[in-house]
């Protein structure tokens, strides 16, 4: 990691401890912040994250792992995610992740190769009575089809 | 959230509220006389578990501290249920007036939303909000002149774990750790957030009690049945025409519900999202309410096409994978469950063995440390027993199943 990026991300992170203030409460927070910023959490992050909070950074990696929306490893710089509950299954998700895998040349769970899209599931969106729906980011889009799926995920820049 | 239109019907919860109007009856009114109106109305968590909602004020009120907090648990992870998502568009006006009432009733001058991530869309529209209601002096100090009653309220983001529902693994998250469930007692309403006196409300639950205190519980009683109060929010889908969120009385038939919605040819009805039970059309004559099939309100529908047993199998994936795996009945049981599934796929399961799996569900619902192990064998149970013959037809008549 170079020099900047290490200093752009502690400027980062004293931004978000300014908001959420300096105790274990603002963790969630904090991390938010910083994964939203970076796709990721890097380990110089968590260190620092666990200093600047005055706790151990294995907790910091601990509550990392346990939460779905926290990762520690790079990510696709758009997240594409796909609801897999019940409702949205019966309703064709299976079409739109064969579509969506057919036209990035990717399959669930992996990034594309120019790390701008990351294909994942997850898990009820609680647009059920909308379905099949996905994410992109934090947007939600509903009703889908597969066309309208690759489409959506083809106006990604 | 200006321009959304208010068009949905219903007795209570989308009946005519002005904002703030709770809020200006409750600071007229004392503290006792809310609890009491909470107390007579028969309100109950609206969450699912069904606790008396004036009994978690009561006892958070008659806690002693010098901070005490309010939170409203809109962290709905449950698949099939989306009720919260859209009283927090449509009708945040419910929501954070009742939690100012709350705050007022219980004595806590911080609230505190935990809004789940798959929902973070909504954050900056329900902040507009809340600036808007410290503008007009609903939020913020001396409360529409009511000389020391402070009260704020702000959101708190989830990171997408189903567990954090329940109420001590949100706190738990909230105090940014793990989202793991934790020993009872002590309950939240003597330690909870940052060990203070802590009253945890579902989203519904707080929107029925600003409706509740303006129109009196008088009112509220003439709505559902003896034993269940009022109405519930139902999150319906699945194979209907007409899905989406209904206001209906407690109490009524669930073909009644399924002729509503426009369901044909249903072979299945989810009661309660994947942690609840899933009922054949024998039983489509039982009512929903406290007394006979409980429910948080998602109910997903079910035609003759579908595989009961891919269903069973998507939920029962859903809870290997959110089970937090503190607790050992929880962790290994759904998985267990899991394999039970996969193995009926494959023709591999005998009946010796699912009785013992049997057992092993019921252990699981006494054993398990919070509500996700403890609901997490429904399906399982009630898919196997009510489906019996499309399962073990599925898995060629049963060659192997010998006991």
């Amino acid at each position: 990691m170079f020099v900047e990026e290490k200093s752009d991300i502690i400027d980062e992170i004293d931004k978000l401890i300014a908001k959420y203030g300096r105790n274990r409460s603002a963790l969630l927070p904090v991390l938010h912040g910083i994964q939203k910023k970076y796709r990721y959490i890097s380990d110089f992050a968590q260190q620092e994250i666990a200093k600047k909070l005055n706790i151990h950074p294995v907790e910091v990696y601990s509550v990392i792992t346990f939460y779905s929306f926290l990762n520690k490893e790079p990510k696709g710089r758009n997240l594409v995610r796909i609801c897999k509950s019940i409702v949205c299954d019966m309703k064709g998700k299976d079409a739109i992740v064969k579509a969506l895998e057919r036209e990035l040349g990717i399959k669930m769970g992996e990034t594309t190769k120019d790390k701008k899209i990351t294909l994942e599931y997850l898990n009820c969106l609680g647009l059920c009575d909308k379905a099949p729906a996905m994410a992109i980011n934090d947007r939600v889009y509903t009703n889908l089809t597969p066309e309208k799926a690759v489409e959506l995920v083809n106006k990604i820049k | 959230m200006e321009g959304v239109k208010h068009n949905r019907f219903g007795p209570v919860i989308f009946s005519k509220y002005e904002r703030g109007s709770a809020i200006e009856r409750a600071l007229a009114m004392s503290r006792e006389d809310i609890l009491f109106e909470l107390k007579n109305s028969g309100l109950k968590g609206r969450g699912g578990a069904g606790f008396p909602t004036s009994t978690k004020w009561m006892l958070t009120a008659a806690a002693i501290s010098d901070k005490k907090y309010l939170i409203c648990n809109a962290d709905e992870g449950e698949p099939g249920t989306f009720k919260d998502r859209v009283l927090l568009i449509e009708y945040p006006e419910l929501v954070f007036d009742a939690m100012v009432v709350g705050g007022y009733t219980i004595g806590a001058t911080e609230g505190i939303v935990y809004l789940r991530g798959e929902y973070e869309y909504l954050l900056d529209s329900l902040n507009d909000y809340l600036n808007g209601m410290r503008k007009d002096n609903l939020l913020g100090e001396n409360i529409l002149g009511k000389k020391g009653f402070n009260f704020d309220i702000r959101i708190f983001l989830g990171e997408g774990s189903y567990v954090c529902g329940e109420e001590t693994a949100l706190i738990e998250s909230l105090e940014g750790h793990r989202g793991e469930a934790r020993n009872r007692p002590p309950y939240p309403v003597n330690t909870g957030f940052m060990g203070k006196p802590t009253c945890v409300n579902n989203v519904e639950t707080l929107a029925t009690i600003s409706h509740i205190i303006v129109k009196g519980s008088e009112w509220y009683k003439n709505f559902g049945t003896s034993k269940s109060k009022g109405t519930k929010l139902f999150s319906i889908s699945g194979d209907c025409e007409k899905p989406g969120v209904y206001e209906l009385e407690w109490g009524m038939k669930i073909s009644d519900v399924l002729k509503l919605v426009g369901a044909k040819d249903t072979k299945a009805v989810q009661i309660g999202g994947a942690s609840g039970v899933c009922l054949n059309s024998s039983q489509f004559d039982r009512t929903l309410a406290y007394e006979d099939v409980p429910t948080g309100g998602s109910i997903i529908i079910f035609n003759k096409k579908r595989s009961m047993l891919k269903v069973l199998k998507n939920f029962m994936e859903f809870f290997v994978e959110e089970s937090c795996g503190q607790c050992t009945p929880c962790r290994i049981g759904n998985v267990k469950l899991l394999e039970a599934v996969k193995m009926i796929e494959e023709n591999k399961l005998t009946f010796g063995y699912l009785k013992k799996l049997k057992e092993l569900a019921e252990t699981m619902k006494i054993a398990s440390k919070c509500g996700l192990g403890q609901s997490s064998p429904n399906p399982f149970l009630s898919i196997i027993e009510n489906f019996k013959e499309e399962i073990f037809n599925y898995a060629g008549g049963g060659e192997y199943a010998k006991e």
